[in-house]
């Protein structure tokens, strides 16, 4: 598997570690805690399209948001995450 | 023939079964190899297989579980039959296949599975006893007594069914791994894998084309094909000619694609050398290539399959391609007196080649209903028999074919004589890359075969010639044409030359086959009669009807029950026809029956390869602190801590055990001074005006309010509110910290960080790296620590512990100008120093205080005198903070700030995480002194039954303490701090053993703390 990374182009797999997934936002201390177990443990398993947070960590470090199909293991998009994408 | 006669023939100089010369091999010169002893003579450019049959050795492997005569089926890396050892001692290598072994001079090879000889096989009994080995023999047979499995069932089976023999040494030949990079991968150089390359060349893209095989042209090189009038292996080798001309092309032969992975990233084996006696010049002995290609041609070609017929297993009934291999490349004729099988046109072609080389055909059995033009020409022309509507019903000969009994179209039986079987049940396209990743092939009537699906997904993919399903050398050129020029455009690098390449001109006649898998009638089927599907793991036709009676009747089951398909050939001679016998069992039809998933990789990969250089030492390179060099030169011992390699303890002369030196060492620090390498302690650098918000963020306790020059000590804990790491970050000035980490935990650390800063936090205004490798980091400690860190600093800063006290930091200069960093700090619980220079400085930094401070009688001290001190201070490490611990367990549930959001804060809230009743950690002293504490030991209270429920904690670390005059340990225990004075006992199941501790501080030395502030 290879993952273009906006910063350092085309790379091996192996440069790279795995989060998870990249929609999941940190709740307010506030929040119930209910959102903080779904924040911190519950994950949907998405047969199909994902994003995901990628780590390039033998790169340039920068963290990665991964648009991938998880059935067909096609990678639409990579870009660095930004602001709106903050988990 | 009779077995006399075969012997005969080999003593002839080993040329009795050679007709002429064959395309592949040079016959001008002799190379001389062995199997099982006996010495024989082949040519450069045979394999092990075809030197084999040019000296009439027939018989060259026992099977798997009933150990029957085997030959070679075919004349490729489909082999399931001729699996050898090849070379001695260290270099042995088992379950080789012969016909894919390139012979070389000296090469030495033997039979496997077969005892005491080849010919004389004791355990050949295994057929007489066979109903035991049917279908799912290892589910059923050896069940009772479950006791006998181990001890009496399983070593026979080992010995009986084993394979061959593992070198028993270390591997001594080199193996390297190597990337490449090209815009079109070809993959397989027949005639549509060159043809392809050709055009992607002529596009200007970069091109890697790579054939398993040692020479190019595939089929080219083993069928009689004239092309533009020439024999086809000419144009093969023009065209790698030209091709190896073209700067943008490289030719890697001896290169098996063996895995397509995502990304269009493939694997590819090089056997640099598995041809040469000894790998030369340095050269490995096989290269692991990771290709990156953006678009990729698949023409690998295919299989041939053979017929399911009684007895199909002598050696002498072979593949019919594989026949025509042998005549064409190699000048070897398997037979004399052939008998030519087949169900399909392509198999017919065997019958000139076989004449040519002055074989005789005795008869031809076509599968179809009616002779086929083709098929009568070739009866008249050579005086063989023809039989359609045929089959042959049973095989005859003890180690090799002898006759057989044909059964004609009105159900008579013929039995004729015959050295040679050639069988042909058509073609299945080498499909297996193209399944890689999960796209199901489908199932193409005309042609009896699957194919690969066309798939969306698969755009970077393109197959041409036999293995997409075209199965004439015209569509082969064309197809390879079209998908060259096709796969070189969509890499958009080409340089828009024109397309002028066309296909070479050729006689070819349409590929015909008519469906038939088996010669088995009703009757056949259930008799006992083996009829091979599976030759490599002894599957019959039976075998396949009983799986499914007994109710496994998907593909997948079938496989699991028979283990059919497995092992080194991975079924590649037997999947398709194993399939389409379970459909006609099923009374389903082939595709309803569907069919396995190909997964890499195509061809065995030896470990060897897949580590490559990382092997011994090399598997885990060491990290070595910058004082490394000097403690080996102090006589270290070394201990492994994750990847460094740090100074355990350093025993001197007279020191008769590791304790003593330990003891001595850890009385040094406490009496006098002492040093040791920290170096390995996580460094990360953070600047920037919002360094004190990120780590308020990041620790459970405060820090708006630390003062530059000072350091504190910090407790991380993950999201889910168990503790994560710790460590002392100290503020150097008004924008610029720097933290430590745990040295386990110094990578994670900084990933952690750079996740908050960019995915939680990017507004905070922060910037940070890790120094751990550029900061060389030594701790002094002990009373008279100062008096040798006066010596090292230089004299403008003041050292006193009114201006520098407890947990001060400081950036100072030492030896003269020589940057520094200076943080008092302490995990020994003394009055101690950090001391971090540039990394180069470390070594002689070491050389420096043991010069400075021996008149205070300084000392090093490893790793155990460090856990030891720490023990004895109750500070927790590793052990402690072991990912099932909270602050509160830890005893430091009071540093969790209430003012501030950190990581981890809410879910450490939970009722659960707070609960009083958690074991948290206490300190443990056993009664007797001497009664040695034991990590892992379980903590129940005095007297308990030794159960689970009451079991209330355990000992995570212990030591000998020699300033308490005790073992001591710290644990966690049920409602700890409460019990302090409670006298417990203490569990060692693995040793056996019960004592009594009593619970005490964590603290065992200076609990006021007045040491550290001296």
């Amino acid at each position: 598997m290879r993952l273009t990374c906006p910063h350092c182009g085309p790379r091996g797999l192996e440069e790279f570690s795995y989060r998870g997934d990249a929609t999941v936002r940190r709740p307010s201390l506030e929040a119930p805690e209910e959102d903080w177990i779904a924040y911190v443990y519950l994950r949907d398993n998405p047969c199909g399209a994902h994003k995901e947070l990628w780590y390039h960590g033998s790169g340039c470090r920068a963290w990665l948001v991964v648009e991938r199909n998880t059935l067909t293991h096609a990678v639409h998009s990579v870009n660095a995450v930004s602001v709106e994408d903050a988990p | 023939m009779s077995r006399s006669l075969f012997r005969g023939l080999a003593q002839a100089g080993g040329r009795a079964f050679r007709h002429g010369g064959g395309n592949g091999i040079d016959t001008d010169r002799q190379i001389r190899f062995t199997f099982d002893g006996t010495s024989y003579v082949g040519h450069p450019g045979d394999t092990l297989a075809s030197a084999l049959l040019a000296n009439g050795v027939r018989l060259v492997g026992r099977s798997f579980k009933y150990h029957r005569p085997r030959g070679l089926l075919s004349a490729g890396p489909e082999e399931p039959n001729a699996l050898v050892e090849l070379r001695q001692g260290p270099w042995r290598e088992p379950n080789t296949r012969a016909t894919v072994a390139e012979l070389f001079d000296g090469l030495v090879a033997s039979s496997q599975n077969r005892w005491p000889s080849l010919a004389v096989d004791a355990l050949g009994v295994n057929g007489l006893f066979s109903p035991v080995f049917t279908a799912g023999f290892y589910y059923k047979t050896f069940m009772w007594p479950a006791s006998f499995w181990e001890k009496v069932y399983e070593p026979i089976i080992r010995r009986a069914a084993g394979l061959g023999r593992a070198a028993e040494e270390a591997d001594p030949d080199r193996y390297e791994k190597s990337n490449a990079f090209c815009d079109v991968l070809v993959v397989g150089a027949g005639p549509a894998g060159l043809s392809a390359a050709l055009a992607a060349a002529q596009s200007g893209v970069q091109v890697i084309l790579c054939e398993q095989d040692s020479l190019a042209g595939g089929r080219l090189r083993c069928d009689a094909t004239l092309i533009d009038g020439r024999p086809g292996w000419m144009w093969a080798q023009d065209a790698e000619r030209r091709l190896s001309e073209m700067p943008n092309v490289r030719i890697m032969t001896r290169s098996c694609v063996f895995a397509r992975y995502d990304g269009g990233t493939y694997g590819v084996l090089e056997r640099v050398s598995d041809h040469l006696a000894t790998p030369q010049d340095g050269q490995p002995r096989q290269r692991l290539w990771r290709v990156v290609a953006k678009q990729c041609v698949v023409a690998t070609g295919g299989i041939e399959r053979p017929i399911i017929f009684p007895n199909n297993d002598r050696p002498g009934i072979m593949l019919a391609a594989s026949v025509r291999t042998y005549i064409n490349r190699f000048g070897v004729v398997p037979g004399r007196r052939v008998i030519v099988y087949t169900n399909n046109s392509d198999g017919l072609r065997t019958v000139a080649d076989l004449q040519r080389a002055g074989a005789r055909v005795v008869a031809i059995v076509e599968a179809s209903a009616h002779p086929s033009k083709a098929a009568q020409d070739l009866a008249s022309r050579s005086g063989a028999k023809l039989f359609a509507n045929a089959t042959i019903a049973n095989t005859f000969g003890r180690l090799g074919v002898t006759a057989a009994v044909i059964r004609d179209n009105y159900g008579k039986e013929h039995r004729l004589g015959c050295d040679l079987i050639a069988v042909s049940g058509g073609w299945s396209p080498d499909i297996a890359l193209t399944t890689h990743h999960g796209t199901r092939p489908v199932y193409r009537d005309d042609i009896a075969a699957f194919v690969p699906a066309p798939n969306a997904a698969n755009q970077d993919l393109h197959v041409a010639g036999v293995a997409s399903g075209v199965m004439t050398d015209r569509d082969a050129f064309e197809s390879g044409l079209a998908a060259g020029y096709l796969a070189a455009g969509k890499t958009g690098c080409g340089d828009g030359r024109e397309q002028t390449l066309t296909s070479p001109s050729v006689v070819d006649e349409a590929y015909d086959i008519i469906p038939v898998w088996h010669g088995l009638d009703a009757e056949n089927m259930r008799r006992a009669g083996k009829a091979f599907v599976d030759f490599q793991n002894d599957v019959t036709a039976k075998d396949v009807r009983l799986a499914a009676q007994e109710g496994f009747q998907s593909v997948e089951h079938l496989k699991r029950y028979t283990t059919l398909g497995m092992a080194t050939d991975q079924g590649k001679t037997a999947n398709v026809n194993a399939l389409a016998l379970l459909a006609e069992i099923t009374g389903r039809t082939i595709p309803q029956t569907g069919t396995t998933l190909i997964r890499p990789p195509v061809q065995p990969v030896a470990l060897g390869a897949l580590a490559g250089a990382h092997r011994g030492k090399h598997f885990k390179p060491h990290r070595l602190p910058p004082t490394h060099r000097w403690a080996e030169e102090q006589g270290a011992v070394f201990t492994d801590n994750g990847l460094w390699r740090r100074a355990q303890w350093y025993p001197r002369a007279g020191e008769s055990n590791w304790l003593e030196t330990v003891n001595r060492e850890v009385q040094t620090v406490r009496n006098g001074v002492g040093f040791c390498d920290v170096t390995t302690l996580g460094k990360i650098d953070l600047q920037g005006p919002d360094v004190r918000t990120f780590l308020d963020r990041l620790y459970v306790n405060a820090w708006q309010k630390l003062p530059v020059g000072r350091a504190r000590y910090g407790l991380m804990l993950r999201e889910d509110g168990f503790v994560f790491d710790d460590g002392t970050t100290a503020r150097l000035s008004e924008n610029h910290y720097v933290m430590t980490t745990t040295t386990a935990k110094a990578a994670s650390v900084m990933q952690h960080l750079e996740f908050c800063h960019q995915c939680l936090w990017p507004e905070l205004d922060v910037q940070f790296i890790s120094v751990t490798d550029e900061w060389a980091q030594i701790a002094v400690a002990g009373p008279r620590s100062r008096d040798v860190i006066r010596q090292i600093v230089d004299p403008e800063f003041d050292l006193s512990n009114e201006a520098f006290g407890y947990m001060a930091a400081a950036e100072v200069t030492v030896y003269g100008g020589i940057n520094a960093r200076l943080f008092r700090l302490s995990f020994s619980g003394e009055l101690a120093y950090e001391i971090a220079v540039p990394a180069r400085y470390g070594d002689s930094l070491a050389r420096q205080l043991m010069r400075v401070g021996a008149p205070y009688g300084i000392a090093p001290y490893g790793t155990e005198a460090l856990g030891v001190m720490r023990i004895e201070k109750g500070h927790p490490a590793g052990p402690e903070l072991n990912g099932q611990t909270t602050a509160h367990d830890l005893g430091m549930g009071r540093m969790l700030s209430t003012k501030k959001d950190f990581i981890g804060r809410r879910m450490a809230q939970r009722e659960a995480l707070t609960d009083p009743a958690r074991a948290t950690l206490v300190g443990l002293q056993p009664l007797l002194p001497d009664a040695p504490l034991v990590s892992g030991a379980h903590l129940l209270p005095k007297g308990a039954e030794a159960t689970a429920a009451s079991d209330q904690g355990w000992i995570a670390s212990s030591a000998w303490s020699p300033t308490v005059g005790s073992w001591i340990g710290l644990g966690f225990l049920q409602n700890g701090p409460a019990r302090l004075g409670e006298v417990l006992s203490v569990h060692n199941p693995l040793a056996g053993t019960v004592t009594e501790a009593r619970v005490v501080s964590s603290v065992f030395v200076d609990p006021e703390g007045t040491r550290l502030h001296g």
